[in-house]
């Protein structure tokens, strides 16, 4: 049991350390954090190991909360699914410890940053680790926190915290539907522990709910799809998924290394995460399925055709990052969480590694962002470039690089899918080709040409290749985004995962030869990459004719298809308005008014009375006759 | 149990009280405010200490009241002396006097003038705070909640700040009109249930229908506007802007307690068919005040007011779940008490930490604190996290179990009351941004980051933040067998499936 938890432990006392002591280390918190994620890390391998060919491993550390029948345990769950996670999110999260040493070395806030990405690296692993639906919820707002504070590591650039705000805000919103779904899977099943839920999950395949109470007493829905589709909520957050998707490009806004570690292999993979662990409770809802495969479909279309026009050197690959998300949600969608997962870390290893590469880039540069000040950087940069060249075949699906083993099985097993399954096909094999040539688009611009940036950069240097502790990274992620998919395809990880997987129904037989998607998945590669070198590969006026010419798209596209500004006019302005308008006209204006009428009402009341008061013992006489005449007449009158 | 062969709940009454009479040959001594200070500082901690025996003498397992007390005080109308505990009001004493120590330190530099008369009103103040807390007599009771009510008048009143008159007036009346139903319901009470003012002798009868209605509605009158519920809030952020630090701290995580306690230890067990009647108002009250409390939070440019009224909707969810009559639901806004006791006082002694420095509460006038002060900072960011429930945070523990609670029986109120913790962290993010991130632009007032006596009232609410939200079952296992004890009482008009 020790070493299994120590593997959540160890990044967490270098939170700890680093955290408490932060003052005492200047800018040595790294001799902390990295050996022990690293430790980490080789315990993850060894846990691998473990449990490749023997039982899960399961244990609870402690009761978290107990009230009435309502009890809930902190516990380590070690199956498959979690133990390669478990390798790939340690592995990534030790090669940007170190990528960190080098490309933060500078900044004053080094070893806060250092206890931050300790934290989130632990809460990662809790993550993967838990056996039940609230701690797995605990872990999951806990990396949301680190990523909070991470956006806003340059805090006092307004852009970083808004980022920030807007990055916590809108996966709070998600978390909403989240929670939810934690308390009707409560009050369905009477436990969160997911094998519990998954042994009853017979029992309850035609429970009914009334989702809208009274105002639809005839439409009841089923429990599972709505426990499902709530939870999915979580995942369209945290995964950045339309319409929750906004925050994800925003949020790159942080240092790189973060960009990378949790805004591309982790953190963001935590809601197809999810939805494979809970497999069983998805295929009990045909509905929650075709709503999951159709947004991973949409989120990957639309993301790609945003990359298309974007200059942000990091918004390209976080858009690309979006992309393909959806293309993990739309697999889970169509009941290919296999081919998901093995997406989910084929892109862990080829995203870290495009988002540090980009970094080096931003470093070599001085802080430079936009690809149209770039240029002729691959004469210079002699170890970035190949490796983010490597970064972005994998990305584009050629291979034989990682990409392509998975992006082309979740292509082939959408194909399989009957007819809706083609269209997620073509879908699927239209965004491939946007990919592809947004992703060269981005070397090109980059690499190739003439050089469009100024020599002096506020550092005053001309730029250069980035030092051992950035390219060593950079080799071993380029290294994994080669052979990840092989290795995947080789030693069949797709029945690895089936273990703690379940499939929703048989898969029927394509009308295509395997050979024949192959073939059609690459091609759409390759074009997409000529195109790019016909556009960008070499000196051409084709861009602008291009956008001239398309002009309504090309700014649909630069502008996100306006998604921020329609949430502004949708939910911010309004809300704030009627918070401010609620606070004058109502809580004040009528509430405490009302209050501070009563009490005025008592003031000038008695004044007023306190005149009747005159002493005078001819007004009381006056008043005592008056009085009996009326009661008389009263009584007379009534009777 | 006995201390200084004195009874507990009476030394701890007693104490603070009897204590200022050290307190009292200093005021208009000048120079000698460093001695006051410590000897209140001393007191205060002296009383928290002996209240944990409170926890390592109770039994755990056993519902009715321990450490009993009673005495004949005015026998022709048959009002005794008698005091007692449960799970409930043990946890909520140690809550107040763990406070009181944090107060002291607080106002070290906060509280310049007359600060002996401040802290002997504190002192009065704590002990009628215990009393209200262990009084097992209706008179006596009533005696010690009216009690309060004028150390925290001459609080807010002397020490506050430029509009101080009007909200002590506000406050004072507001809470004593609302006292006055109180005291009929007393009376009412003590006619129909046998001539007794013994609490645990009028839960044990059983009263007409309309009787409970009319008596339910008083007793609501005199706890709503303690709690505060929609709408008689609107004394809270007047009084808290005014009150200086340890009077809003006081405030806001002891006294906005009792009119919970109120419908906890009263209502519920002395009027169960009429709590069931009322039901369907709590709720309404409870989830505006949810809503309603967040959205004028997010109004707000005065961190004071800010803060206040997150308390209406933190105490939204605090009397949801009392009234959902089930373990979560009761456990649930339980923890949610002491919870917000700790978050919200830690809140405004981060304030109060601002405002000595800068002497401003205006949003517009921070930013960048964080690089002036990062260790306080970091504190800042803590407890607007621990505010807005983050999980792992103790105060996700009490919402959850509310909402859980909550959505057993009642879901669509669940689902609204949900809201509010999005809408929490609407503004708690937007606070932070303005004060703690964002440039620092040095001004008139230099920003040293905290003092040993900051440090000292913080970090120990921090450790309970932290130690709360990861590991809560002490806490609850506190209060299972009152709860259990207390949902029986109303069981006579639930149906008994829901209870558990």
């Amino acid at each position: 049991m020790l070493p299994y938890l120590l593997i959540p432990v160890l990044p967490f006392v270098g939170f700890l350390v680093v955290g408490m002591f932060w003052p005492y280390f200047r800018g040595k918190g790294h001799w902390i954090a990295v050996p022990l994620i690293f430790a980490s890390f080789f315990l993850s391998l060894k846990a691998f190991f473990d449990t490749l060919n023997g039982p899960s491993l399961h244990f609870v550390l402690y009761d978290w909360i107990h009230s009435g029948h309502f009890d809930v345990s902190i516990s380590i769950l070690i199956d498959h699914l979690t133990a390669i996670m478990l390798v790939m999110v340690t592995a990534v999260s030790a090669l940007t410890h170190l990528y960190t040493v080098g490309y933060m070395k500078d900044d004053s806030g080094y070893d806060r940053f250092f206890a931050y990405i300790s934290l989130f690296t632990f809460s990662m692993i809790m993550l993967l680790m838990s056996d039940n639906l609230l701690e797995l919820f605990i872990f999951w707002e806990a990396v949301g926190f680190c990523s909070y504070v991470l956006i806003a590591h340059w805090y006092e650039r307004k852009p970083s915290w808004v980022a920030a705000n807007k990055a916590f805000i809108m996966n709070r919103v998600g978390d909403f539907g989240f929670l939810l779904g934690i308390l009707l899977t409560y009050t369905t099943f009477g436990t969160l522990t997911y094998s519990e839920i998954f042994a009853k999950l017979p029992q309850h395949l035609h429970d009914t709910i009334r989702v809208l109470g009274a105002f639809n007493g005839l439409h009841a829905s089923s429990v599972i799809t709505v426990i499902a589709l709530l939870l999915f909520v979580g995942a369209v957050g945290k995964s950045a998924q339309i319409p929750l998707h906004p925050w994800l490009p925003d949020a790159m806004e942080g240092p790189t290394p973060i960009s990378a570690l949790i805004h591309a292999a982790t953190m963001v993979t935590a809601g197809i995460f999810m939805i494979a662990r809970l497999s069983p409770i998805y295929n009990a809802s045909p509905t929650a399925l075709s709503v999951v495969a159709w947004t991973g479909a949409l989120t990957a279309f639309v993301a790609a055709t945003i990359a298309l026009t974007q200059r942000d050197i990091k918004k390209i690959v976080a858009y690309s990052t979006m992309s393909q998300l959806g293309y993990m949600v739309m697999a889970c969608g169509i009941g290919a969480y296999g081919a998901g997962i093995f997406h989910l870390l084929t892109h862990g290893f080829f995203k870290g590694l495009l988002f540090l590469a980009a970094g080096s880039v931003i470093h070599a540069l001085a802080g430079e962002q936009d690809v149209f000040r770039m240029g002729g950087l691959g004469k210079i940069m002699k170890i970035t470039f190949p490796t983010m060249l490597i970064g972005s075949l994998a990305l584009s699906g050629i291979p034989p690089f990682a990409g392509f083993y998975s992006k082309d099985l979740i292509l082939s097993m959408a194909f399989q899918d009957g007819m809706i399954g083609h269209v997620f096909w073509v879908i699927g094999v239209a965004t491939a080709l946007m990919t592809a040539f947004y992703s060269f688009r981005l070397i090109f611009m980059v690499f190739s040409g003439k050089e469009r940036f100024s020599h002096d950069g506020h550092h005053g240097h001309a730029p250069h290749e980035s030092p051992v502790v950035i390219t060593i990274p950079l080799l071993c992620l380029a290294a994994l985004a080669v052979v990840a998919g092989w290795l995947g395809e080789r030693y069949d990880i797709i029945g690895y995962l089936a273990q703690d997987m379940t499939i929703p129904h048989a898969v029927g037989k394509p009308e295509l030869s395997e050979s024949a998607l192959k073939t059609i998945s690459v091609m759409a590669g390759v074009v997409g990459i000529l195109i790019a070198f016909v556009m960008y590969g070499r000196p051409s006026e084709l861009p602008q004719i291009l956008a001239r010419m398309f002009q309504p798209l090309f700014r649909f596209s630069q502008n996100k298809w306006y998604f921020d500004e329609l949430y502004d006019l949708v939910f911010v302005r309004p809300t704030i308005f009627l918070s401010r308008l609620l606070w004058v006209e109502v809580d004040k204006g009528v509430i405490d008014t009302a209050v501070n009428g009563v009490a005025s009402f008592c003031r000038f009341g008695g004044a007023a009375m306190r005149r009747i008061q005159t002493g005078q013992i001819q007004n009381y006489a006056l008043v005592m006759a008056l009085g009996l005449f009326g009661m008389v007449s009263l009584y007379l009158l009534i009777k | 149990m006995t201390f200084l062969s004195v009874p507990i709940l009476t030394f701890l009454i007693f104490f603070p009280i009897l204590g200022t009479a050290i307190l009292f040959p200093f005021m208009k001594m000048p120079g000698s405010e460093k001695t006051v200070r410590w000897l209140a500082l001393a007191i205060t901690t002296v009383e928290f200490l002996v209240s944990l025996d409170l926890l390592l003498g109770m039994h755990q397992g056993m519902s009715g009241m321990q450490f009993s007390e009673d005495h004949a005080w005015i026998p022709f109308a048959n009002i005794r002396y008698s005091l007692g505990v449960d799970g409930i009001s043990i946890v909520l004493i140690i809550m107040t006097t763990l406070l009181m120590p944090m107060c002291v330190l607080t106002s070290w530099h906060g509280i310049k003038s007359r600060v002996a008369e401040f802290m002997i009103t504190m002192l009065v103040l704590e002990g009628a705070m215990v009393g209200v807390f262990s009084a097992m007599d209706f008179i006596l009771f009533y005696v010690f909640w009216e009690a309060m009510l004028i150390p925290m008048y001459l609080i807010i009143g002397v020490w506050g700040g430029p509009n101080r008159l009007y909200a002590t007036m506000k406050f004072f009346l507001y809470t004593l009109a609302g006292s006055l139903f109180l005291l009929i319901a007393i009376i009412a009470l003590y006619f129909e249930g046998g001539h007794t003012f013994n609490i645990v002798q009028l839960m044990g009868q059983h009263y007409g229908k309309t009787f409970q209605n009319l008596a339910f509605v008083a007793l609501f009158l005199a706890f709503a506007v303690k709690v505060p519920m929609f709408p008689f809030h609107t004394w809270l952020p007047d009084a808290h802007v005014e009150a200086p630090t340890a009077g809003s701290v006081i405030l806001a995580s002891i006294m906005l307690k009792m009119g919970a306690y109120g419908f906890l230890r009263f209502s519920l067990p002395m009027l169960p068919q009429a709590s069931q009647y009322f039901t369907t108002f709590i709720f309404t009250l409870s989830l505006i005040g949810i809503v309603w409390g967040a959205l004028m939070a997010l109004a707000q440019e005065d961190l004071k007011k800010l803060i206040a009224y997150s308390s209406v909707s933190h105490m939204g969810f605090v009397t949801l779940g009392i009234f959902v009559f089930n373990s979560q639901g009761i456990e649930g806004a339980l923890l949610q008490m002491v919870n917000h006791g700790v978050t919200t006082g830690a809140l405004f002694l981060c304030v109060g930490v601002l405002y000595d420095r800068t002497h401003t509460r205006q949003l517009g006038d921070y930013g960048g604190i964080a690089k002036a002060m990062p260790v306080f900072s970091t504190m800042l960011v803590i407890f607007s996290l621990s505010s807005l429930g983050l999980p792992g945070l103790n105060s996700f523990v009490g919402e959850f179990l509310v909402l859980l609670g909550t959505f057993r029986t009642h879901t669509a109120l669940a689902v609204i009351a949900a809201t509010g913790v999005v809408l929490a962290a609407l503004y708690m993010l937007y606070m932070l941004s303005r004060v703690v991130w964002g440039v620092y632009t040095p001004k008139s007032w230099a920003l040293p980051d905290m003092n040993r006596y900051e440090w000292a009232a913080l970090l120990p609410l921090l450790v309970l933040v932290v130690w709360i939200g990861v590991q809560p079952n002490p806490l609850l296992s506190l209060l299972h067998a009152s709860v259990t004890h207390l949902i029986g009482q109303v069981q006579g008009s639930v149906p008994i499936a829901s209870i558990r």
